[in-house]
């Protein structure tokens, strides 16, 4: 399709024909405001916000969802448009709880960044009928508060992309709300924990549970030894809640504050990660010189994990049986580190922080206490953690840059792109290398498993081992592969899942960008890229290289795969219902 | 209004489900028969409840959710079953002007249950209806297919006594 000449506010311009108004008025650097529209995910024109005035047109239109034409002139600003945007807004008002003060997203609300930009301020304007909904806090991860929700259907939009659709709108009219079917509470339906609604909600109306208040006992209680450790993607994601450009990697700083938080220890679950390699590319070679389950397909990622138990009960067999980095972070150091140290297991308090709002719940599961005790106590997430720095008063942007403690403060480039959708499969293709033919991969960039698309497949030759992969990030994507080997039509030999689309960088636990930055920059990319770049400048950049991990495979664990590996590192899954 | 779900125990028959069985079986595949299948099994059970939306939900390989979303939205689909006797009270204007209101508060009273709820016996259940075209026996309410007109709430306790409720 070629080029259509249009004029918006009075500037001609020749856009690409078919798009929407809305993206056209970006060529002419104009933001049109919305609360509804995610590009390609949802796209209804519900919200009324983006309305626009185009001449000759009998009503104003939705920005979002009306194609520009040749010929056509558009105002984005009108008194008309303002005076519009400023009525449905005073509607929203009207039946939301308006609960700024505290609300965890006040500042980052794109409502009440709205009603402040349209000057909303009149509250007898806004007085209407109200419904009180209870909140659902049933689930181990989120609460959804209906009485902040402006029914914009993002989060449902969102749960569908992931292919789960455990929300919706149900009802009508004034009674419309999100629920799950029959109304049941969240923790009662086949929910994966994956977080993709929160990041997608433009209010406070679904939020993670808050775990900050525990951390901080533990921190302040004197008895405990409260270790603290922070997954790949931390790194390049949590700059964003100080307002750094996306794409700035904060491992510095990170370190720095949370050593001024009060942990005892602040150390990398990088170096768990490495660990996962060892086990997981270890299970692989197992499996193959056994005969046994393949495709094998990894564990790292327990929205995923869930998914395959809802969903996929049957070939659980598939799954590694590999505990998350997460957890065998905390199972090292409930057992090794505790025995080096001369420390209590009960007396240790393992704090994660990550990009997920399922390693809230992955937290809880059974068979993940190597020591007797939970291996994680206390799972945050990446916005948590940014709450508590903020109200420590710890000025982030100006932290000297300090560097995680000894001795599991190494950790190789193979650990660090863990946070991106691929980086699980490159990791473990550097190792499997090293263990099925005795050499070292000529080249450890396994390109053709990175970037950002949905599936990637590739074929390696690996001395004369045919490995055929696979990688899909996100649910929805999981299944296309997961039908494939219920069908007998996979060739794969490993395959790497993770829940959320693009890898931990997105996931559900990491700072909230409002819609305009989902809808018109590749966010994961450029958050995926620091993980990129900290590999490439790593001179180790295979996982068997750690020289901390050869020490605790020397001293402590044996070999991978060993049975005291097993008991510490391994895990078992349940198969779930999809209907409770 | 918010629809009523039951917790009545289901009870469907292997019948019912073989008949449902055939309905998905004819529109399988195409998505945009899924309220049709919806308004079939309501006609085979009266009611859609849990069993019979993931019944549908697994057969048109539609997300539970969306039936449900379905189910709450048109007027036209009830989540509660329908008693052996069922009690409808004309809402129209007519009747709501001459006092309808009153008689559904009554029978709420004496039945125990809400509007668009059954009994736990399975034996009654209450409903608002629509005009029902009876305007000048306003206010009219009926059971299974007699009707009753010009009533007051004085009336109720002599009507639900003839069926032996």
């Amino acid at each position: 399709m070629g080029n259509v000449n249009i004029k918006i506010n009075g500037m001609p311009l020749s856009v690409p024909a078919g798009i929407s108004i809305l993206e056209a008025a970006r060529y002419a650097g104009i933001e049109i405001p919305t609360l509804c529209y995610l590009k390609k995910i949802n796209e209804i024109g519900a919200c009324r916000i983006c309305m626009v005035e185009v001449v000759g047109a009998r009503s104003l239109v939705s920005a979002c969802v009306f194609p520009v034409n040749e010929g056509m002139e558009v105002y984005t600003n009108s008194e008309r448009v303002r005076h519009s945007r400023k009525t449905t807004l005073e509607l929203i008002l009207s039946t939301h709880d308006k609960s700024c003060l505290s609300c965890v997203r006040s500042g980052n609300c794109e409502l009440q960044k709205l009603c402040k930009e349209f000057g909303v301020d009149n509250p007898n304007y806004y007085k209407g009928e109200m419904v009180k909904y209870d909140f659902d806090d049933s689930a181990a991860h989120m609460i959804r508060d209906n009485n902040k929700c402006i029914l914009c259907r993002r989060c449902i939009a969102a749960c569908d992309d992931q292919g789960i659709s455990v929300i919706g709108a149900n009802a009508r009219g004034f009674d419309t709300h999100v629920s799950s079917a029959f109304d049941k509470d969240l923790a009662d339906v086949s929910c994966i924990s994956c977080g993709q609604c929160i990041v997608n909600c433009p209010t406070g109306a679904i939020v993670e549970k808050d775990d900050t208040d525990k951390v901080l006992a533990a921190i302040n209680d004197p008895e405990k030894f409260v270790i603290v450790n922070t997954a790949p993607s931390i790194r390049a994601t949590l700059g964003e809640a100080f307002g750094m450009h996306i794409g700035t990697n904060v491992e510095g700083k990170m370190v720095a504050a949370l050593r001024r938080l009060g942990f005892d220890k602040v150390f990398d679950t990088d170096f768990a990660a490495d660990l996962t390699i060892m086990e997981e590319a270890n299970e692989l070679v197992e499996r193959v010189k056994n005969g046994g389950v393949l495709p094998m397909i990894t564990s790292c990622s327990p929205g995923w994990i869930k998914y395959c138990e809802h969903y996929y009960p049957e070939l659980i067999p598939h799954l590694s049986t590999c505990k998350s980095p997460q957890q065998m972070f905390g199972a090292t150091m409930k057992t090794y580190y505790a025995d080096k140290m001369g420390i209590d297991p009960k007396n240790m308090v393992v704090v994660g922080v990550m990009p997920c709002t399922a390693k809230k719940f992955e937290t809880k599961r059974p068979g993940q206490s190597a020591s007797g005790y939970p291996d994680v106590d206390i799972a945050i997430t990446t916005r948590e953690l940014a709450r508590m720095i903020e109200s420590a008063g710890i000025y982030f942007n100006k932290l000297p840059d300090e560097k995680f403690d000894n001795p599991f403060n190494e950790s190789t480039g193979a650990s660090t792109i863990f946070g991106a959708t691929g980086g699980v499969m490159e990791a473990a293709l550097r190792t499997a290398v090293k263990m099925i033919t005795g050499e070292e991969a000529p080249n450890p960039d396994f390109e053709a498993v990175r970037g950002m698309e949905n599936i990637k497949e590739a074929d390696y030759k690996v001395g004369d081992l045919d490995v055929k992969v696979a990688v899909a990030s996100g649910t929805k994507n999981a299944k296309v592969i997961m039908d494939k080997i219920k069908n007998g039509e996979s060739d794969y030999l490993f395959v790497e899942i993770m829940g959320c689309p693009g890898g931990c960088i997105n996931g559900g636990g990491q700072p909230i960008q409002h819609a305009v930055v989902h809808n018109f920059i590749d966010l994961k990319a450029r958050r995926a890229e620091v993980l990129y770049n900290a590999d490439k400048e790593n001179a180790k950049r295979k996982s068997h290289e750690n020289s901390a991990i050869k020490e605790l495979y020397d001293t402590y664990l044996g070999k991978p795969g060993s049975h005291k590996a097993h008991e510490i590192l391994h895990t078992t899954y349940v198969p779930r219902k999809k209907y409770n | 209004m918010l629809k009523k779900i039951s917790n009545i125990p289901f009870k469907g028959t292997p019948e019912q489900q073989a008949k449902l069985e055939a309905v998905i079986a004819e529109c399988k595949g195409d998505k945009s028969m899924l309220m049709h299948v919806m308004q079939e099994a309501q006609e085979i059970y009266g009611y859609l409840p849990y069993e019979v939306q993931v019944m549908i939900a697994e057969g048109m390989d539609v997300p539970l959710e969306k039936v449900y979303g379905v189910s709450t939205f048109y007027a036209q689909f009830a989540l509660s079953p329908k008693g052996e006797y069922n009690i409808s009270v004309c809402l129209g204007t007519a009747c709501y002007v001459k006092g309808a209101q009153e008689l559904i508060d009554k029978l709420s009273e004496c039945l125990g249950i809400e509007s668009g709820e059954c009994t736990p016996d399975g034996r009654v259940s209450l409903e608002a209806c629509r005009c029902i075209g009876a305007c000048g026996l306003a206010p009219v309410l009926t059971v299974n297919d007699e009707v009753y007109g010009k009533l007051t709430e004085k009336d109720i306790p002599d009507i639900l006594a003839k069926y032996g409720i």
